[in-house]
């Protein structure tokens, strides 16, 4: 059998943020680095980020610091979150953001020309990082054209641009391939000649990003299949929260076509209001308990904070997007609904139309373009959308190594720094600072090693057998398939769950494992997108299971999970990470862990008023000892 | 609501192919890409589309409706009449790989040929301090998704296959602007932009603007201001003794 | 089990398609548009350069101003100069002529025009032009399109000749309506010569620091707002040009003599 080979230091899969800063730290560190990517280089799911990134520079609002910024993520994330991934995070965002700068992105600038920031949902300060609308395409491009200045640089040095660093594009890897416990490589396929590519490298470092594909309305492109997810599991790796899903708030509900396209917060962050059909601001009756002091309780107050934000409480359409889409899910299930079963989001009579054009001109656009309404004129319709997965890879917070040596992940595809729900904004960050941490955790992982594993051939073999064997079935349209699993999971592993509905979703996916088993696709092996998709649909059953079993273990209701048959949250739940894993490659196992109590010096970061609404008894009595020593 | 369109789509591998008949179910409200995956999903499921984000942020499905080349995400299919038959051709002027979808390797190429941007020695991250004015000018092109429809429509490499070495196309030319115009950026561009890059083979004819998606003004904020920036350098001989004289000064 | 299939040659080529252009909209009408009304311009021209009907006081075809022979009339004169003596013989419009005209012709947006109408390159966007090999801008002689600038400032010194000539009339003749004419025209060439690409890269747009520069930035952003509209000013200014110099023309000869006229 003869594939082509390519030996590297550093796998990374994923082109997004993540993976490209990773890619660059591991290039810094003086690795060989391949960026394998399935789509085009600078195309990764990442541009659609809107609103910024985080960070904690204290450039609008002199009072914002670290600690601030690790609150809110942690009560963001209902106290859920890996501690020292969150401490980390608020800690080195700055300096991401400052580096991004210096490689030339162009942020929107303040008065006094530094970088200008941005209010956002469930952020204290104006904290965004931000380029109008579009600040996540800017952070590719930085990204993309940082790793083009290094290849420049090694062209000058070893007269070769990929000496250092090679983008594989249109490339996907179908298995990680090991030897012994330890990773050895990846085997993959060209999305274009359909010729197999194996990888030979000591650590891969996955930045793959979510599975929103699983989902009917979402806001993720077809790219987020899972993939890193499935090819840890089936590595022996471990995933932790995944039953934590968010929902977007506002997604395009018409035309049906681009349901679930992001409609982005800066929308409301810029005064842009949500009223049911009464023409009511129905978010002032969703102010849940644990956010009764934060936040407006009238419009007066609320209209008052985007000019004076010191003397008022912030208005509660900017609370945590958790809160906003379970309310406008509430609403419209009341019937109080937009004719095209959303809710209005209304900024036309709130900013001139100078102002939106100049504020957010890509939702302008793209309501313009794909939807005929002029949002500087009417309001727009909108509803929630699967958006991110709080769970994934469970990583070493300070290296993002996964429970298998030489695997790393990264950004969406990790988890637990955004605990149960994540904050506008933390991404975009969070990508940066772990994707970073990632390509210098595999660098240092490599230089320990006493020898580099060898991939085990027997291996590559049974990769290269699955990998083509939906071409020599004539089995069932894999758009079948995919499209039952994706309405499965909108609808029965949702916004809002129920045990029951959660255990249909089981037997559901349980038969569609079974007709993944057959699907056949069609034509070549040359760019053919049903073989694609059949591939991917293996990653996308086996995640969707976690999502599930986790679902129907956790028995409250906190952040990106919502039981209706548990609707509160409970203190007990919170100590308590759901880690899946899987023996044969096929059935997903669930196991509960205990969450570590945060560290001293962060937990007293809080009140006490504050802790008593998410820890225990027994942990309050803990931080009482610790507050008095 | 629904009717059934007539659609002609180019599919082949490598240069070969012909445009193949389709009638096809359209819905109110869908674009021309959700018709192409209707076929993929119902007819042809190996018909080859490159596509991501679905809501023109990404640029990755770029191609040529009715013979203008489009984002297939962005054009609604009510721009049509029911009774008009829809040709779908891939990109002209880069090689096909299969149906749709092409070889933009050449876009990467180029780019790798432009200098990155270069900030003076000794500036530390944190400490950049731009104002809003004079970020704005390359903020606008840093809007480009790089669909590549300009390079794409461009005559200078679509009707010339034989110029391909010596220019870079309007997106690259742009980003020559964008770093030219950078607050921060210390390199020269100016003599290369002319000598290595091609700009001399821009004749504005403004075909890039024309099909940008995102509207930015290629032409008349990055390839007109760049020529005259060019003409600065070397076709100007006031500006050029003015330089010698004040440089002389200093 | 071989995988490794080398890339085959045939795979490398571009889509062949066989027509010029598969667009359905009628995209050949912008450019024949184009073609007939810059002819239109190009024979007028030549007409109205052999014209000697250039002067009815207090009016001046602006095709013939300034008018610098000693053959004009003594108020066709610009500040009473003649610096030509009488040797000149042809007609004196000919002798600037060259200065709107050559503005004209470097013009970032002409160029644009008559590429497209004149010279098919290419005819329309994403429609086949006809010629084998294409150098553009990059030799002589349209390597000389870079002496734009130069123009500009001619174009400036004959809008502000056209504008003295326009006010001087009104003075002369405030219930003329050639003086109007004149007044509406003078305002469109200014508009338009102030519009040109050349200036606002002059006003601040080789800067790459307009916020140490702030007037000049102003300065740029009052151009730019112009620039944008440098196609139909380019197109109002050529037709107000015709048309007022016609106008002139034709009160010079009588054909047109209603009072105030």
């Amino acid at each position: 059998m003869e594939i082509e080979r390519h030996e590297y230091d550093v796998v990374v899969i994923g082109a997004g943020g993540a993976g490209l800063r990773a890619a660059i730290e591991a290039r810094q560190q003086g690795k060989r680095t391949a960026i394998v990517c399935k789509s085009l280089f600078g195309k990764a799911h990442t541009v659609m980020a809107e609103g910024g990134a985080a960070a904690a520079m204290g450039n609008v609002n002199p009072d914002d610091n670290w600690m601030v910024h690790f609150r809110d993520t942690m009560r963001g994330g209902k106290f859920l979150n890996n501690w020292r991934m969150a401490e980390l995070h608020a800690k080195e965002a700055p300096d991401r953001v400052w580096e991004l700068e210096a490689w030339g992105a162009l942020f929107d600038r303040t008065k006094d020309g530094k970088i200008s920031q941005r209010n956002f949902g469930g952020h204290e300060y104006p904290r965004l990082a931000h380029v109008g609308d579009r600040t996540g395409l800017e952070l590719i491009r930085t990204l993309q054209q940082r790793v083009v200045a290094l290849q420049q640089e090694d062209f000058e040095t070893h007269g070769d641009h990929e000496a250092y660093i090679k983008v594989f594009a249109e490339c996907t890897v179908t298995r990680l391939l090991k030897d012994g416990d330890r990773i050895a490589g990846g085997f993959g396929y060209w999305r274009e000649s359909g010729n197999f590519v194996v990888f030979d490298a000591p650590a891969v470092v996955l930045a793959t990003g979510g599975i929103g594909k699983s989902y009917v309305v979402t806001s993720n492109s077809w790219e987020y299949t899972g993939d890193g997810h499935a090819l840890a599991l089936l590595a022996g790796a471990k995933l932790i929260n995944m039953e934590f899903i968010q929902f977007h708030p506002t997604g395009m509900v018409w035309p049906p076509s681009v349901r679930g396209i992001l409609v982005t917060e800066s929308v409301r962050g810029d005064g842009g209001v949500l009223r049911n059909s009464d023409g009511e601001r129905f978010m002032f009756k969703y102010i849940p308990e644990v956010f009764k002091d934060k936040y407006a309780t009238t419009e007066e107050e609320g209209d008052r904070w985007y000019t004076d934000q010191a003397n008022n409480r912030r208005p509660p359409e900017l609370l945590p997007r958790d809160e906003v889409a379970r309310a406008i899910n509430a609403e419209v299930k009341a019937g109080r609904g937009s004719p095209q079963g959303g809710v209005f989001l209304d900024v036309s009579t709130r900013l001139p139309a100078e102002e939106i054009k100049r504020r957010l001109p890509s939702m302008h656009h793209q309501f313009k373009e794909l939807a005929d309404v002029d949002i500087t004129a009417e309001p727009m319709q909108v509803g929630p959308t699967c958006h991110y997965i709080m769970g994934g890879v469970e990583v070493d917070a300070d290296t993002g190594a996964a429970a298998v040596p030489g695997l790393f992940a990264a950004g969406e595809v990790s988890g637990g720094m955004h605990g149960s729900n994540r904050l506008g904004g933390n991404s975009l960050s969070d990508l940066l600072v772990f994707g970073r941490r990632a390509g210098a955790g595999a660098a240092a992982y490599i230089d320990s090693l006493p020898a580099r594993p060898k991939v085990v051939q027997e291996l590559v073999e049974e990769a290269h057998t699955e990998a083509l064997a939906p071409l020599g079935r004539s089995g069932e349209n894999p758009y079948e398939v995919h499209h039952e699993l994706q309405r499965t999971m909108n609808e029965l592993v949702g916004i809002i769950r129920k045990a029951e509905e959660v255990s249909e979703a089981l037997e559901a996916v349980e038969k569609l494992k079974e007709r993944v088993q057959l699907v056949g696709a069609a034509g070549s092996r040359i760019y053919n997108p049903g073989w694609h998709l059949a591939i991917d649909l293996r990653n996308m059953v086996l995640v969707s299971e976690c999502v599930a079993r986790a679902a129907l273990l956790r028995e409250e209701s906190r952040g990106g999970h919502t039981r209706d048959d548990f609707p509160g949250m409970n203190p007990v739940w919170r100590r308590k990470l759901l880690v899946c894993s899987t023996e044969d490659g096929s059935s997903v196992t669930v196991e509960e862990k205990v969450q570590p109590s945060m560290a001293d010096h962060l937990i007293k970061l809080f009140d006490r008023d504050e802790l008593t609404k998410y820890l225990t008894d027994e942990e309050m009595t803990e931080f009482d000892g610790i507050a008095k020593s | 609501m629904s009717y059934k369109a007539k659609f002609k789509v180019w599919r082949g591998e490598g240069g070969e192919g012909k445009l193949e008949d389709f009638t096809v179910e359209v819905n109110e409200g869908e674009v021309v890409l959700d018709i192409i995956h209707r076929l993929q999903a119902t007819q042809a499921p190996d018909l080859a589309v490159r596509w991501n984000c679905k809501a023109g942020k990404c640029g990755s499905c770029s191609m040529e409706i009715n013979g203008k080349p489009r984002l297939g995400c962005m054009t609604r299919m009510s721009t049509f009449t029911e009774d008009e038959t829809i040709t779908v051709t891939p990109m002209r002027t880069f090689p096909v790989i299969k149906d749709l979808v092409t070889d933009v390797s050449f876009n990467y190429e180029k780019a790798r040929e432009i200098p990155s941007f270069t900030p003076p020695a000794g500036v530390r991250p944190g400490e950049y301090r731009m104002k809003q004015v004079d970020v704005e000018r390359s903020q606008e092109f840093r809007k480009c998704i790089e669909c590549f429809m300009c390079n794409n429509i461009c005559h200078v490499i679509r009707d010339h296959e034989e110029n391909k070495p010596a220019f870079a196309g309007p997106r690259f030319l742009m980003r020559i602007a964008e770093l030219d115009m950078h607050p921060y950026d210390v390199a020269d561009r100016q003599e290369s932009a002319q000598e290595e890059h091609g700009l001399g083979y821009c004749n504005i004819t403004k075909c890039c603007t024309e099909v940008c998606p995102e509207h930015i003004k290629i032409t008349d904020n990055a390839l007109i201001p760049m020529k005259e920036r060019v003409a600065d350098r070397k076709y100007d001989p006031i500006v050029w003794l003015g330089n010698k004289i004040f440089k002389r000064a200093k | 089990m071989t995988q490794t299939t080398p890339d085959a040659p045939v795979r490398r080529q571009r889509a062949q398609i066989k027509v010029r252009t598969l667009r359905t909209d009628r995209w050949w009408l912008a450019p024949l548009l184009t073609f007939l009304a810059l002819s239109a311009f190009l024979v007028y021209g030549v007409w109205a350069i052999i014209d000697g009907s250039y002067y009815f006081d207090p009016y001046i075809a602006p095709f013939s101003s300034p008018c610098l022979t000693t053959s004009c009339a003594e108020g066709a004169r610009l500040f009473g100069w003649a610096p030509i003596g009488d040797w000149y013989t042809l007609p004196p419009g000919l002798l600037i002529l060259g200065l709107p005209g050559g503005f004209r012709l470097t013009c970032y947006y002409y160029r644009k025009s008559y590429y497209r109408s004149f010279w098919l390159s290419p005819p329309a966007c994403a429609v086949q032009e006809p010629h084998g090999k294409y150098s553009g801008e990059t030799r002589f002689p349209l390597i000389m399109q870079n002496i734009h600038r130069y123009f500009f400032y001619a174009a400036i010194v004959i809008g502000a000749i056209l504008s003295y000539d326009a006010i001087l009339a009104v003075i002369h003749k405030p219930l003329g309506l050639g003086s109007w004419v004149l007044i509406a025209n003078a305002v469109l060439i200014v508009a338009y010569t102030l519009s040109c690409h050349s200036c606002r890269h002059i006003t601040a747009g080789r800067l790459n620091h307009f916020s140490r520069h702030p007037l000049r930035y102003r300065a740029w952003t009052f151009v730019s707002k112009l620039n944008a509209k440098h196609q139909p000013l380019a197109w109002a200014s050529m037709f107000s040009v015709m048309g007022a110099d016609l106008y002139v023309r034709l009160v010079a000869k009588g054909i047109i003599a209603f009072p105030y006229a």
